[in-house]
């Protein structure tokens, strides 16, 4: 049985500054790095294999260079890597890219049964959480997201339960396998790879499936298939912050002025 | 052949086989360590020799060292009364009555006055393990105490006690010159009025007694702490003559395997090191993790690699599995991960250590193994090695920040040709709020002497000190060789830094990388600069300073003038000391990456130095690095101690421009 876990390649946001005059994005020299939820649901994929002995595939979708993001899944691990990379495949939106992930998916399930599919809740470049549950709509899976704990994976009856971490309560729920997860990031802590698994990793054989192997219809997909476009992006004008009180002679007053301020924008209820 | 010769020498044969086999069944063992080439610098060694072995320099800084060194002497001496013992009982006819008599002579009183000292010594000894033992040696450490130690200053003592009676027989006798021997002359006395035939068997008696305890004696050695009699004096041949100590640098090929799991994966020398141990406990006396209730003991490190050896050593040689971890919880002859972890790399064991033992390097192979091979660490350290993989500094805060220290100054990139000094302004200096005025301080001063000095900006990576103490070289490796690449293509020939980590780490360790260039850590710059009247201070203001060596500047780098110069020069007075400073400074925690980890078993660290700075009620105490200065800050505020001040010495100085 496969477990897929679904990585990204993202710019590391932390680093990226929107330049003021064009409004978009400054990019240059930007690392990438794993999508940092995505290593959330690498690293559960592999606890399923250390505890069930299931087969980990990741897959990413992205431009050639993405290949290191899936080297790094290999340091971690991962039995297949595959890369789902074609010029057509560019420009796409959420719902274009959940097409060829499912796509690929299904490919996959030529070579053995899908168990899982792990997504990241969300990634820190476009943070739409769409595709994840994009690919179980295409692919008809239950769909279980912000996932925080696996309670319990029956795979004789083919069943899985997990809590779903909520605003201000949790979920338990239980479906059939396959299903597709997205994970929040209190659901474990990834794994660091040892240095004989990345000195493999940057040998190991990192699959490229393009649309030849897909067979997407070209207008479904990339931008031609992307019903979403980006008309503007902006950074939001930000209220100047006030100083309340005096912290350091008076902490105790201070912090009763701050509860008072939040009762009265409806911020905390008592 | 007389009948003592028929029983002494199958005896002696036998004895000294055994004696022969042993020391050979330990001594091949070493051999499975891994090679470590320590002839170079013949001469240097020789000298260390003498100068720790035979001199004892180290073993004399104790009260008590000097009884070890008289007994050390005297053993010297006295091998040449045993070896005639042992010549003159297997060829009767060789004995020093046929060398000259003045020589004759002289070694016999040499011999007869060593020998009461001797029993002085092995006196004093007793009595002090058993009444006075030094309060270091706590009830986990009972060596010193034990029965072994206790059989060893008896079979000495008995072999005195032969000797005496030996000779006080001999010379009632009239076989041996009565006026050279003064001391066992007296002994000799007491049986005047004995018979011939009494005198013989006495002497008879005590011959045998001095035959049979020295082969015991001789046999007891490798298989006892006592085996340093053997070790010490190679193993002090054989110290590393660096300063610091730096550990290899690892070559990442596949199918290679990283650090130390088993004992065989140390060098040989960590396994003779093992040896060499005479289980004084100097170096878990001056050990801060041991001092604050940790579970690290570098004399217990060093004797579970020997035990372990001793345990996994001949497995190990026919090439089967261990029969006991190295790294674990399997008690005596293994090390806790938890102890591996506790080591703040300060070098106080290294530098107290009689027979120069080298406990922390052994330490950081087994983190190399459990961070490469095992990806095993505390788990505080996983954003750590992230941080600095993605944006090569701790905090993981973006490259692009680097230079957000400087913008109300104006710091100008390094261009070979136009400024002389790179600044290697170090994470903690571009990036902690605190150590930034430190930065700017150190700014204030290069400007004001007129040096001419540039930054990397953004493109400066961690120097990768505590990635290096932490074991994960992998990480290291890739921003050395960025940094160094980056300093030969911007043609960097002077490098100035305000961090010790950043100060040794670029200065010995990059060596390994090819890097050769002078680098100066800010206190040596600033004492010059003081010197040769570039720098001129105005004095405006004096304070009761106390100053802090940081383990990296002094102990790993021998500096210890220069921030003592600076502050005598800025404040007008030399600063105050700690009672542990200079060589015996105590550490602040913070070093071997211990600044990112949690410090939760024992005592802290931190509050341990700063209660000992609060003795000598200093108004400022000054450090001259970065995660001193976090360390000693928070210790003060644990403490309560609002009121006390901790500047680096750049800000004391840049008060007084
Ligand atoms: S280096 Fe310091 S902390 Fe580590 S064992 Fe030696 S004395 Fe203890
Ligand atoms: S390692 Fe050195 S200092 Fe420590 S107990 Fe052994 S001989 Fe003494």
């Amino acid at each position: 049985m496969y477990v897929v876990a679904c990585i990204k390649q993202v710019p590391d946001t932390t680093q990226v500054q929107i330049d003021p005059v064009t409004n978009t994005l400054v990019r240059e020299g930007i690392p990438f790095i794993v999508n940092p939820y995505d290593t959330h649901a690498l690293e559960e994929s592999l606890r399923l294999r250390d505890r069930f002995g299931v087969r980990v595939a990741a897959l990413s979708m992205g431009p050639p260079n993405a290949e290191a993001t899936l080297r790094k899944a290999c340091s971690l691990g991962v039995d297949d890597a595959i890369l789902l990379s074609d010029r057509v495949f560019g420009g796409a939106d959420t719902l274009a890219t959940s097409r060829v992930l499912s796509a690929a998916i299904t490919n996959l399930a030529k070579k053995d049964e899908i168990g899982i599919v792990f997504c990241g809740k969300q990634t820190i470049d476009g943070d739409t959480a769409q595709v994840g549950p994009g690919i179980a709509t295409r692919l008809g899976y239950a769909q279980l997201t912000l996932v925080d704990r696996i309670e319990d994976l029956d795979l004789d009856k083919k069943t899985i339960r997990v809590r779903r971490k909520l605003e201000g309560r949790y979920e338990i729920v239980e479906a059939p396998l396959p299903v597709m997860i997205t994970v929040v990031r209190e659901l474990n802590r990834p794994r660091y790879p040892t240095v004989p698994m990345r000195l493999a990793a940057q040998k190991a054989n990192i699959e490229v499936w393009n649309n030849e192997t897909l067979k997407l219809n070209e207008q479904e997909i990339g931008l031609k298939g992307s019903p979403t476009w980006v008309s503007k992006i902006f950074s939001p004008e930000r209220d100047k912050g006030e100083i309340i009180g005096d912290g350091t002679n008076d902490p105790t007053g201070t912090a009763a002025l701050l509860v008072d301020k939040l009762l009265d924008k409806d911020l905390l209820t008592l | 052949m007389t009948s003592t010769q028929m029983i002494f020498i199958p005896l002696f044969l036998i004895s000294g086989f055994f004696f022969l086999w042993s020391c050979q069944q330990r001594f091949k063992l070493v051999l499975l360590g891994e090679s470590d080439d320590r002839t170079d610098q013949f001469s240097a060694r020789l000298a260390g020799m003498f100068r720790y072995a035979f001199f004892q320099k180290r073993v004399v800084q104790r009260p008590y060292g000097l009884n070890h060194f008289l007994l050390f002497w005297s053993f010297l001496v006295l091998m040449l009364a045993n070896g005639e013992f042992l010549l003159h009982g297997l060829f009767p006819a060789l004995h020093y009555g046929k060398l000259p008599a003045p020589l004759f002579h002289g070694l016999l009183l040499a011999f007869d006055l060593v020998s009461v000292l001797v029993l002085l010594c092995v006196v004093l000894a007793f009595t002090r393990r058993l009444f006075f033992p030094p309060d270091y040696l706590d009830g986990a450490y009972s060596t010193a105490r034990s029965g072994e130690a206790f059989l060893i200053l008896g079979m000495i003592t008995l072999l005195m006690v032969a000797f005496f009676g030996m000779n006080g027989a001999e010379l009632t006798l009239g076989e041996l010159p009565k006026e050279w021997m003064p001391i066992s002359g007296a002994v000799g006395a007491m049986m005047s009025g004995w018979s011939e035939s009494t005198l013989n068997a006495t002497s008879g008696f005590f011959w045998w007694l001095h035959a049979l305890v020295l082969l015991a004696f001789m046999n007891f050695l490798p298989r006892s702490k006592h085996m340093h009699i053997l070790t010490a004096i190679p193993n002090c041949f054989f110290r590393s003559l660096e300063t610091p100590v730096l550990p290899s640098r690892e070559i990442f090929e596949e199918g290679s395997r990283y650090g130390a799991q088993q004992v065989d994966q140390l060098s040989w020398k960590d396994l003779f090191d093992s040896y060499s141990c005479t289980e004084c406990g100097r170096c878990q006396d001056v050990c801060p993790a041991h001092n604050t209730g940790k579970p690290l003991n570098p004399r217990q490190v060093v004797h579970d690699v020997k035990v372990n050896l001793l345990r996994n050593g001949e497995r190990l040689d026919a090439g089967k599995s261990v029969e006991q971890p190295l790294i674990g919880d399997t008690g005596e002859g293994s090390v806790s991960e938890e102890a591996l972890w506790a080591c703040t790399t300060c070098g106080a064991c290294l530098n107290v250590c009689p027979v120069l033992i080298e406990h922390p390097g052994k330490m950081l192979k087994m983190r190399r193994h459990l961070v490469q091979m095992e990806a095993r660490f505390p788990e505080e350290l996983l954003n750590l090695f992230e941080n600095m993989e993605q944006r090569s500094n701790p905090w993981g805060i973006a490259p692009s920040e680097r230079t957000k220290w400087c913008t109300q100054l104006d710091a100008k990139p390094f261009v070979a040709g136009e400024t002389e000094y790179l600044f290697f302004v170090g994470c903690a200096g571009a990036f902690d709020t605190r150590n930034k005025h430190v930065t700017v301080a150190l700014s204030m001063i290069m400007d004001a002497a007129g040096v001419s000095w540039g930054i990397l900006g953004k493109d400066e990576l961690c120097c990768g000190d505590s990635l290096r103490r932490l074991g994960n070289e992998y990480i290291f490796d890739q921003l050395a060789q960025k940094n160094v690449d980056l300093f030969k293509e911007k043609g960097v020939t002077k490098i100035v830094t305000q961090c010790p980590h950043c100060f040794t780490t670029l200065k010995n360790d990059y060596r390994q990388y090819g890097l050769e260039v002078e680098v100066l850590h800010h206190s040596e710059l600033v004492a010059d600069l003081i010197k040769n009247g570039r720098l001129v201070l105005k004095n405006k203001v004096q304070e009761k300073i106390l100053f802090h060596d940081s383990c990296y500047l002094g102990r790993h780098n021998d500096t210890y003038t220069a921030p003592r110069e600076v502050l005598q020069a800025a404040n007008g007075t030399a600063p105050a000391e700690f009672e542990r400073h200079g060589s015996d400074s105590f550490c602040c925690g913070a070093g071997g990456g211990r600044m990112w980890m949690e410090e939760d078993a024992g005592s802290r660290i931190n509050q341990a130095r700063v209660k000992e700075a609060l003795e000598s009620a200093p108004e400022t105490i000054c450090v001259s690095c970065p995660y001193c200065m976090t360390m000693i800050e928070d210790g003060l505020k644990d403490e309560a101690a609002t009121s006390v001040r901790v500047k680096d010495i750049a800000e004391v100085v840049a008060e007084q421009l």
